[in-house]
């Protein structure tokens, strides 16, 4: 199975009706509908998150019922809540720890941003050491929310745009309260510049 | 005996399943079929705009008059407003100030409602939609223009009129900011030009002529004008 994650990457993958075309639908089938989360509940959100794990909301519909105790044999991590200067290491080495290709959803407002807490303990964001896939806002979201938000995860896997990486990290100018005014603006928020304690780069392994 | 016993045990479990079986899902087939919010429920928010009489003629404006007291109440700094002074032949809100920016951080919002209290014009309001999630932190900094009009600039999929309709006898609700008919919202406005007024009045307003007029002199003396000399810095 090893060749699973570079299918899609090759030239012809793209043209219509090419046996690779044909391939990398199947398998972008095949991965669209077994999005299987890991284990990972931080606080409040993983409520939210188990209720959509339920019988009432049952992901399961959508073939992501099976929350895995391994990191190995998951594909979508759900950050559901604030993550703590503490927690990021480990946040940070159980995402290197899943197989390819892998997804991020940063759930609720302290994953996304830090949420009302703007403190020295909380990382202002999950995607400042884990590139994310979707943003899901709500304090915490209703599970029907986090649905919505693997629903549009899943969309995007269709598109092919889920085969190679297409997480992001953080736009370094982007601090928050992030607003466009001020992006344009530059000047004060570039002040905020946030520089990584510990080494973000995918490529290093 | 333990044998007759386990047995028993195992065939009273699976008449429990058995029974279960029979029942009605409890399964909600979310996106498909979306449960009714509550009525008090707080999603994504809405700027409300409001008729007013200018010269007898009804005119469509603004309700924001752009006080910050949204941004001062929001305990998670989402929210950004930029006034502007609204040009008396053409003004874009009833009050002395319209915002030019009024932007949402979606991601820091955690919809508590506190602008909506705080809001003295009832402009901002929380509205039933949830279904905010976006792959680009960027789209999740709403502007004016989609919470003003979310139908039209808000990303698709994300206003739900059935969500809405659904716990008001299922017809969309009509997002007519009803005030109370005690609430008078001359009174709201007295430090400001009221209400409904004419152009001239709004134009002549006393305070904010009187406040600007000050500024005015004050700006003419100096940056440190004004200020005793004991509490100057430098």
């Amino acid at each position: 199975m090893g060749f699973l994650p570079v299918i899609g990457e090759g030239k012809s993958a793209d043209k219509t009706g090419s046996p690779e075309w044909l391939l990398t639908r199947l398998v972008d089938w095949g991965r669209e509908n077994s999005i299987w989360p890991a284990s990972f509940g931080l606080a409040c959100c993983a409520i939210e998150m188990m209720a959509a794990g339920g019988s009432k909301f049952d992901i399961s519909r959508f073939g992501s019922e099976l929350f895995r105790a391994s990191p190995r044999q998951s594909d979508l991590m759900i950050v559901s809540g604030r993550v703590s200067q503490k927690m990021a290491p480990v946040l940070r080495e159980v995402y290197d720890q899943m197989a390819d290709p892998k997804w991020v959803i940063a759930m609720g407002d302290c994953a996304a941003c830090g949420g009302i807490f703007n403190n020295y303990a909380v990382i202002q964001g999950v995607d400042r050491i884990v590139p994310v896939d979707m943003y899901v806002p709500g304090c915490p979201p209703r599970p029907e929310a986090l649905i919505d938000g693997i629903l549009k995860l899943k969309d995007r896997i269709r598109e092919g745009q889920g085969r190679k990486h297409k997480g992001t990290y953080r736009d370094p100018r982007a601090d928050s309260p992030v607003f466009f005014s001020e992006l344009e603006k530059g000047g004060a928020r570039d002040a905020l510049r946030y520089e990584p304690k510990f080494d973000v780069d995918d490529t290093k392994k | 005996m333990a044998f007759w016993k386990s047995t028993a045990a195992i065939v009273k479990g699976m008449l429990t399943t058995l029974k279960h079986t029979a029942r009605p899902a409890e399964t909600v087939s979310y996106p498909e079929i979306k449960r009714p919010v509550a009525p008090k429920y707080r999603g994504r928010h809405r700027l409300h705009k409001t008729k007013v009489e200018v010269n007898g003629v009804d005119k469509e404006m603004e309700r924001c008059i752009a006080c910050h007291l949204c941004a001062a109440a929001c305990p998670s700094q989402a929210i950004y407003v930029e006034a502007a002074d609204n040009d008396p032949s053409n003004p874009t809100s009833p009050g002395e100030r319209y915002a030019v920016h009024y932007e949402i951080n979606m991601l820091r919002c955690i919809f508590c409602g506190y602008c909506e209290e705080a809001c003295p014009v009832d402009a901002i309001k929380l509205g039933a939609e949830y279904e905010l999630a976006d792959s680009d932190r960027h789209a999740l900094v709403y502007t004016k223009q989609m919470l003003l009009e979310p139908e039209k600039f808000a990303p698709k999929g994300q206003f739900h009129a059935d969500v809405d309709g659904l716990h008001r006898d299922k017809k969309p609700v009509v997002y007519d900011v009803k005030l109370d008919p005690d609430h008078d919202l001359d009174t709201v406005y007295k430090t400001h030009a009221p209400l409904g007024s004419t152009l001239s009045q709004l134009a002549d307003h006393s305070s904010s002529r009187e406040l600007r007029e000050a500024s005015k002199e004050l700006n003419a003396k100096g940056p440190t004008a004004g200020i005793p000399p004991e509490h100057r810095r430098g």
